[in-house]
């Protein structure tokens, strides 16, 4: 008894030691959380959040008050230039829609299944783990407004993570981990070469490609976007860029990333709470032939100027040739049309553009393809079009489309392969 | 004072001042550091170096030197940090759970009321709240923790340093008791 008396803080040590060590090792066993443990969870979030959402909310009352009534220095001037911005944006959105429109028939003759990203719902974060080991946050959206576990989680710069808790107890908190978190994982591919692999965090907080073989050229600053392999996250979402290439073990490269998205400064996300699977349907009624589609892209040249210089060669319709360089030239509106004919009839044209469809940066900015032969030419588009209303333009684009998610067909598929 | 010339004094148990903390202190205070240790690095990155609830629990341990309340309060502070992080509930608490410990067993041999022993303390439970942290991480967890240490030092002296403030603010809240 006295023995006891004497070591007593010691066998009170030793036992709570022991029962934390016991909890710890069901734990690691279990997958899931007991309910023990998600109690304590649930506890200690519904005492640390309320705190957290009562500073952000008096944080951004401060910044909204400041910046909409008192701070409104070079508001005219900026407006200004943000109108000349939206001018120049929708000439871009003239042609990007059209590129799009021929992406997507391109797609719905390879049967190509898309994914969009349907829904989303803002959110802002309010807290950390606060463990350097631990990189996840606290949204101040949660059960309750239909967040669930592993949902996307993005920024308008690229991803974030995606949804690690969402508990009924706490209905108006989740808890978002980090693509640089060590157990977070995403399908990843490089835009330019392919390659598919893994995008993991590491112990330190850096972000990696993993998978990709040691004999692949990844040159610096490659983009890094979703692969949409993992279930998760949908196609196209911008993940980073690469930074470092170095050999890694076992036959890998060590590819490390800059992610896309400010991991350390997260103010407002948005949650990707409904993805659409559907193929692709082409928007004409009658189905498109894939000769039709690359005739449209063939370049011409712009109307002859009032010149002195040699005259161009005539084909037999009349219309000027194009040059066989693929160079990106201007055409009138309706050029494409009255092309189509005579480029299907051209036996010498049509195989030399036929070998692989445009990757998604040619058709995206509509310039990759100018100068190599192989890849089928951007259509030229005079930027000088008047622009159609903004809803008219977005009329075409079926929905909400991921980043370069819509215009990314496998540049390995051949439209030989699509159904006539 | 240079660190060199730091007097800590042995003292036995009836030369040292044991102290208390009101009911609202013992609960608010760890709950503010908690938060603050999870809101801070949202806004400061910096800030992730420090571990304000280790700092509180060496301060609640050494003030109070009662190792019974010592390893009580570790195990609560780190079981509350635990519960805000997605990995085992049980690494903080079983390393706070031993630094109060030790920080508690230590006061009541040592005198740690200057600013130059709680420098040296606090330096040394970093150490030992890394080091179990580390080892139960890796070793029950399978988790891989980067271990630099570089790092280590840089945040054992970060956490030192703001530990002698910190325990000026406890030592404002203390009761003798």
């Amino acid at each position: 008894m006295d023995v006891l008396g004497r070591y007593r803080n010691l066998i009170v040590l030793v036992g709570v030691l022991f029962a934390q060590v016991l909890g710890l090792a069901v734990q690691v066993k279990r997958t899931t959380d007991s309910e023990s443990t998600r109690l304590i969870r649930v506890w200690a979030v519904g005492t640390i959040t309320p705190l957290e959402k009562a500073l952000v909310w008096v944080q951004t009352s401060t910044s909204y008050v400041w910046h909409n009534y008192f701070y409104l220095r070079g508001v005219r001037a900026e407006n200004r230039s943000l109108k000349q911005e939206i001018e120049q944006m929708r000439l871009q959105q003239v042609r990007m829609s059209q590129d799009a429109d021929q992406a997507h028939r391109l797609q719905a003759l390879l049967a190509f299944k898309e994914q969009f990203i349907s829904q989303t719902m803002a959110a802002q974060v309010i807290g950390g783990s606060g463990s350097e080991q631990s990189r996840s946050v606290f949204i101040d959206k949660g059960y309750a407004d239909g967040i669930r576990p592993d949902m996307a989680v993005i920024t308008a710069d690229g991803v974030v993570g995606k949804i690690w808790h969402a508990d009924p107890l706490n209905r108006h908190v989740a808890q978002v981990l980090l693509i640089d978190d060590q157990s977070s994982g995403v399908g990843g591919i490089l835009d330019k070469s392919r390659l598919q692999g893994i995008v993991r965090g590491t112990p330190s907080g850096e972000v990696v490609l993993e998978k990709v073989m040691s004999d692949e050229t990844v040159p610096a600053g490659e983009v890094v976007l979703t692969s949409g392999g993992d279930g998760i996250f949908p196609k196209g979402l911008l993940v980073g860029h690469v930074t470092k290439v170095a050999p890694g073990s076992e036959l890998f490269l060590n590819i490390r990333l800059r992610p896309a998205a400010n991991l350390n400064k997260l103010e407002e996300v948005l949650v990707v709470t409904k993805i659409d699977q559907r193929q692709a349907q082409p928007d004409q009624a009658g189905p498109a032939r894939a000769v039709d589609i690359l005739a449209e892209r063939l370049p011409t040249v712009p109307p002859k100027p009032e010149s002195t210089e040699k005259p161009a060669e005539k084909t037999a319709g009349g219309e000027t040739a194009a040059p066989k360089t693929g160079t990106n030239l201007a055409k009138p509106p309706g050029a494409a049309a009255s092309a189509a004919p005579d480029s299907a009839n051209k036996p010498n044209v049509a195989p030399k553009l036929t070998p692989k469809v445009a990757p998604p940066q040619a058709s995206a900015n509509g310039s990759a393809a100018t100068t190599n032969p192989t890849k089928t030419p951007s259509a030229p588009r005079p930027l000088t079009t008047t622009p159609p209303a903004a809803g008219q333009a977005t009329a075409t684009t079926p929905a909400p489309k991921p980043v370069k998610a819509a215009t990314t067909p496998k540049p390995q598929t051949t439209v030989e392969d699509a159904p006539h | 004072m240079p660190l060199t010339n730091v007097a800590i004094t042995y003292t036995s148990g009836e030369q040292v001042e044991v102290y208390r903390f009101s009911l609202p202190a013992t609960i608010l205070i760890p709950l503010t550091a908690v938060f603050l240790q999870a809101w801070l690095p949202l806004h400061f990155s910096f800030f992730n170096i420090f571990d304000l609830p280790l700092l509180v629990t060496i301060g609640f341990a050494t003030a109070r030197r009662n190792p019974l309340a010592g390893l009580f309060t570790g195990a609560a502070i780190g079981i509350l940090q635990d519960a805000l992080t997605h990995q085992p509930i049980g690494l903080y608490g079983i390393s706070k759970t031993v630094v109060g410990f030790g920080a508690s067993s230590l006061g009541i041999k040592l005198d740690v009321e200057n600013a130059g022993a709680r420098f040296l303390l606090t330096i040394f439970f970093y150490g030992v709240h890394e080091v179990v942290r580390f080892s139960i991480a890796r070793g029950l967890v399978g988790l891989h923790i980067a271990w630099s240490w570089p790092h280590e030092l840089i945040s054992g002296v970060a956490n030192a340093i703001l530990g002698v403030f910190v325990f000026m603010l406890l030592d404002r809240v203390k009761q003798r008791t």
